[in-house]
């Protein structure tokens, strides 16, 4: 079960302010999620490797090759706020 | 008072000299205007892919090498996540429990005294965006932020606690700078910030082998403010403790104007930076061919080619050391040996003039403008006696600051020694003639009086008289 002080927890790793309702909801549904996740450990898994990497991969490799940079237009399209060629973002200290 | 010893890690970040990103395909190059390094990739935008640059991974091993490290057999990499504008993101791709080399270690040398330091683990990550402030940092509300940087790959070597001193901390630094640099994987600028470092810093009563509580401190960049930063730091966390206090820990960054370290508000309720495996990333599965042959490709490395330099040149341990504390700084001064075989001359005169005028004007050898033949003329001139030593001071300071050759210089100048006897032996009999109180002095005993004297020849000369025989002339001519 998920504690109020663990959504607090979370919600400020993730910068979100919440209400007391809303914690009352967030928490209720992330119990949910973790116990349905938490079936996963009533799996038999005696003999199964761990694995980092659910498919059957290694060494992808690309060579250390120039490409296109995008426009600079294009990479401050998304942004909140620019000033000149730079995004501009609240201060975070 | 209870004696106190300080404990030291350091934390080393080195950006890697490849031409594009660790996981991307965008340029890494230095100074670009804003924005213009990034592609989807660097900017986290929905969908992308990211491709580990092999070249990243070959010179992780590399540096792992000339650490002494053991290379990893299965090496991947992990997300860590902290929400900060620096990282498009929102995590940074780094490596967890599997990094890519570890249990390495280095030696120093610090007031004759060798020492290992342990090196804990190496691995690979991405390098942040930069935030940039107009106005102060605590005036403005806004942060620009540039991206060009993030992405850029870098290593990050941690070592173990095993340093005692600031001094120590700084001679770590130096070797590691210098292995690096041999290994040609970064050029570790620290005025660019490919070369970054942090500390962290604890003292415990001497005796106790328990570790006491320790800061971290941040922005050092420069070995002088390392040094300064470290020996304050270290300095305060023992007046606290002397004073009843207690050590908190905490990240603290190092003010230089100020002198001193001050607390950074934290960032984050706690470092809960949540790792998981980049599921993006194919893990690495290194193979051992591969690892031998970056080993057979490594340079000589730094304790090596001092041990060369003193067994091959009959150099002192000392003169070793300074001269192969950079690649670039052993390879002027080889060069200049083999074009003129006076290894010891070389040495004074690279280390001393040469290393003097560079620190001057704050250049590498690199900048250097005479080149190891061109001071491998002068230094012939002087030990031939064409010049005299001090002559040559000038004139290297005139090739230094043009560029032309030796022979140019004291052509121009009409700095050639005189070692005409007629003509010294007239300046001689002036100067006998225009100081009887310090001839007196020298014929009664005062031996010292000589040099006064000359010293007058010298001037009237302008320093162009073979020293050798001004001496010799005047002391036939006092003696008798």
């Amino acid at each position: 079960m998920i504690s109020i002080k663990d959504v607090e927890h979370v919600a400020l790793l993730a910068r979100l302010s919440l209400t007391e309702d809303e914690k009352q909801v967030y928490g209720k549904q992330l119990s949910d999620i973790l116990e349905n996740v938490r079936k996963l450990q009533d799996l038999n898994t005696e003999g199964v490797p761990p694995t980092a990497h659910v498919l059957d991969l290694q060494n992808v490799f690309r060579e250390d090759r120039l490409g296109e940079h995008m426009p600079v237009d294009q990479v401050l399209a998304n942004a909140p706020d620019r000033q000149d060629n730079f995004f501009k973002v609240p201060k975070i200290m | 008072m209870a004696q106190y010893e300080a404990v030291i890690g350091l934390e080393v970040h080195v950006e890697l000299k490849t031409d594009t990103k660790i996981f991307c395909h965008s340029s890494t190059e230095f100074g670009a205007d804003p924005n213009h390094h990034v592609c989807p990739v660097c900017l986290g935008l929905p969908g992308v892919l990211p491709v580990v640059n092999k070249k990243v991974v070959e010179y992780a091993i590399k540096a792992g090498l000339a650490l002494n490290c053991r290379i990893a057999a299965f090496s991947k990499f992990d997300r860590k996540n902290y929400y900060y504008p620096d990282l498009p993101k929102n995590y940074q791709i780094s490596q967890y429990d599997l990094p890519i080399a570890e249990h390495g270690c280095l030696e120093i040398n610090v007031h004759g005294v060798d020492k290992r330091i342990g090196i804990t683990r190496l691995h690979m990550e991405e390098d942040a965006g930069k935030l940039v402030h107009h106005g102060t940092i605590s005036s403005t509300p806004f942060s620009l932020v540039d991206y060009n940087r993030t992405g850029v790959p870098l290593i990050e070597i941690v070592s173990e606690p095993d340093m005692r001193s600031a001094d120590e901390a700084v001679a770590y630094l130096e070797k590691l700078k210098a292995i690096i640099q041999y290994t040609g994987v970064s050029d570790c600028k620290m005025q660019e910030g490919s070369l970054r470092c942090d500390a962290n810093i604890s003292v415990r009563p001497a005796g106790q082998a328990e570790l006491g509580t320790k800061a971290e401190i941040k922005n050092m960049n420069s070995f002088k403010a390392l040094h300064k930063a470290v020996s304050y730091e270290i300095q305060r966390q023992i007046k606290l403790l002397e004073s009843g206090g207690k050590v908190v820990q905490e990240t603290r960054t190092w003010d230089e104007a100020r002198g001193e370290t001050l607390s950074m508000r934290s960032k984050e309720e706690a470092h809960d930076y949540r790792y998981l495996p980049d599921p993006d990333l194919a893990p690495l599965v290194i193979d051992r061919a591969w690892v031998e042959a970056i080993k057979a490709g490594l340079p000589e490395l730094p304790d090596a080619r001092r041990q060369r330099l003193v067994t091959a040149y009959g150099l002192p341990e000392y003169d070793a050391m300074v001269l192969t504390s950079s690649r670039e700084l052993a390879d002027y001064y080889e060069e200049c040996v083999q074009i003129y075989n006076n290894p010891k001359l070389v040495s004074n005169w690279v280390m001393g003039e040469l290393a003097r005028m560079m620190n001057a004007g704050g250049q590498d050898i690199q900048e250097v403008r005479i080149s190891p033949a061109q001071l491998a003329k002068l230094l012939q001139l002087l030990a031939e006696g064409t010049i005299s030593g001090r002559i040559a001071r000038t004139v290297l300071e005139e090739m230094f600051n043009t560029g032309k050759d030796a022979g140019k210089v004291i052509e121009e100048q009409g700095l050639v020694q005189i070692s005409d006897t007629g003509l010294i032996e007239k300046v001689v009999d002036e100067v006998i003639a225009t100081n009887p109180k310090s001839v007196e002095d020298y014929r009664s005993g005062k031996e010292k009086a000589i040099g006064f004297l000359v010293g007058q020849v010298m001037k009237s000369t302008k320093g162009k008289a073979n020293p050798g025989l001004v001496n010799e002339l005047l002391k036939e001519k006092l003696n008798k």
